[in-house]
């Protein structure tokens, strides 16, 4: 058997956003960027939740739940979806089939814990990737992983097993695409960019508790000062490893995501000038880079090199700038009366 | 734009989101960065530590291999209750070496299958990376 859709591999720096802009790339002929999937889809977010552990360290996100982009953006340009999660493997496949057999490239959600073509070390129990499959070759589905420089393949077995990874967010064979080719209009585009910044802007600032949003960030820091004496100077590092790599770890496109948020908002500015995207755009590049002057800090008690409490201070610190400036960005963002 | 190499780096290089020198927003590919490649190190050192520490107590008999496959595979008790389809109660208890030695053939074979390997691997703890 031989079914191959007409479909070009996009790399993108993270999977979901990736994902929508390569779904979205007919219907908007190329005007769906991944940092306008990105934007419009709400992706930025801070969380650090203190009570839940991920891989023996602490539960901590850069980004939006899990599928929310790829909603979010198709509901704000008026796209209908459709999304079916499965219970039954064989299903989830015949499903699958009919899909590309009707042309339709199909994005999944998967674990990548046996997604064989990720190298070892990248392999966690993570279940939140995406990637397409748009065709297959004998027993080989054709795969567009946005984040591998060029399309791939798996076998039927081992799609199945990613699809069907078990755990936390387990996909439950879940996949999504959009129902129908219809032309995104720039009209459209830009009322959905609008929507996509209140709507992040509520995130941000307006979500209750101190773990999240950029309550969150701040709250984060006043907690890794505490870490060297709750956990010992090992453990601690261990923390700080993970926020790391929860930070800048392949998919975040560098900086906890700021810096691809930033890019949305300097492509914003094209569509509707005069309200000071492009200007709100560069706090969000120093926000970025600022986490990754958080980073080096971080790298440097994790490698030995320094880790004084003073140095834990440091890196709190580090985030409470964050917060503060990121608050500033996003009420830039909250106050502006569009033109 | 950081261009350290990573273990990523060898199979694929990774978008980054990057500024030129006249403030615009490009896509650039980087092979890494020495600071997260050292993070995931630090987590994989620990991975291993754990290992380690599990094989020893499987060794002393105050666990069962359960425990190695767990840390192996990374994989916590909720996970291994997934996958199973035991309760996290029954796998406690499948901890236990003297438990773990009288399980049936059929429940022996369901971790396997969670672990992706034999069942005389499970007993044996030795495994072939893949």
């Amino acid at each position: 058997m031989c079914m191959k859709i007409d479909f070009e591999h996009l790399q993108s720096a993270h999977c979901e956003s990736g994902v929508t802009s390569s779904l979205l790339r007919q219907s908007s002929a190329n005007k769906i960027t991944e940092p306008l999937a990105f934007g419009i889809g709400a992706g930025l977010f801070f969380a650090y939740i203190p009570f839940i552990k991920i891989n023996n360290g602490p539960a901590i996100a850069f980004r939006t739940f899990p599928g929310y982009i790829f909603k979010r953006t198709c509901k704000s340009l008026g796209i209908p979806v459709v999304r079916k999660k499965f219970s039954s493997k064989q299903e989830a496949e015949t499903f699958l089939l009919q899909c590309l057999d009707e042309g339709h490239p199909v994005g999944c959600q998967v674990g990548v814990y046996y997604l064989s073509y990720f190298p070892r070390e990248y392999r966690f129990h993570f279940n939140a990737h995406n990637l397409i499959v748009f065709g297959k070759e004998d027993d080989n589905y054709l795969i567009s992983d946005p984040i591998m420089e060029t399309s791939t393949t798996l076998t039927s077995y081992e799609l199945e097993r990613v699809r069907f990874a078990k755990g936390a967010l387990a996909p439950r064979g879940q996949l999504y695409y959009p129902k129908s080719e219809v032309t995104i209009t720039d009209d459209q585009i830009r009322k959905a960019i609008k929507n996509g910044i209140k709507k992040n802007v509520n995130l941000m600032l307006g979500i209750p508790g101190s773990f999240a949003g950029v309550k969150g960030i701040k709250y984060a820091g006043e907690k890794i000062k505490k870490w060297r004496d709750k956990l010992g100077l090992q453990k601690a590092g261990l923390y700080l490893a993970q926020l790391v790599r929860m930070q800048e770890e392949i998919g975040t496109g560098g900086g906890g995501f700021r810096y691809i948020y930033a890019a949305f908002l300097q492509e914003a500015d094209a569509y509707l000038p005069g309200n000071q995207l492009a200007e709100i755009s560069v706090m969000f590049t120093k926000a970025g880079d600022l986490w990754r002057t958080a980073a080096v800090q971080a790298a440097g008690i994790y490698k030995g090199r320094i880790g004084s409490q003073e140095d834990f201070n440091l890196m709190g610190d580090y985030l409470s700038e964050i917060a503060e400036l990121e608050k500033n960005a996003f009420t830039a963002l909250k106050n502006i009366k569009w033109q | 734009m950081p261009q350290d190499l990573s273990s990523l780096g060898k199979i694929t290089k990774e978008v980054c989101y990057a500024t030129d020198s006249s403030g615009k927003y490009v896509k650039e590919l980087s092979s890494g960065w020495d600071v997260k490649i050292k993070a995931l190190d630090v987590a994989w050192e620990d991975i291993e530590d754990r290992k380690i520490k599990a094989k020893q107590q499987v060794l002393n008999n105050t666990a069962s291999p359960l425990l190695f496959f767990m840390e192996y595979r990374l994989m916590d008790i909720s996970l291994v209750a997934d996958y199973t389809g035991f309760w996290k109660w029954q796998i406690k208890r499948h901890l236990k070496p003297e438990v773990f030695e009288k399980l049936s053939q059929k429940k022996l074979q369901k971790y396997a299958e969670a672990f992706n390997v034999k069942v005389d691997e499970l007993k044996t703890m030795n495994v072939h990376e893949d």
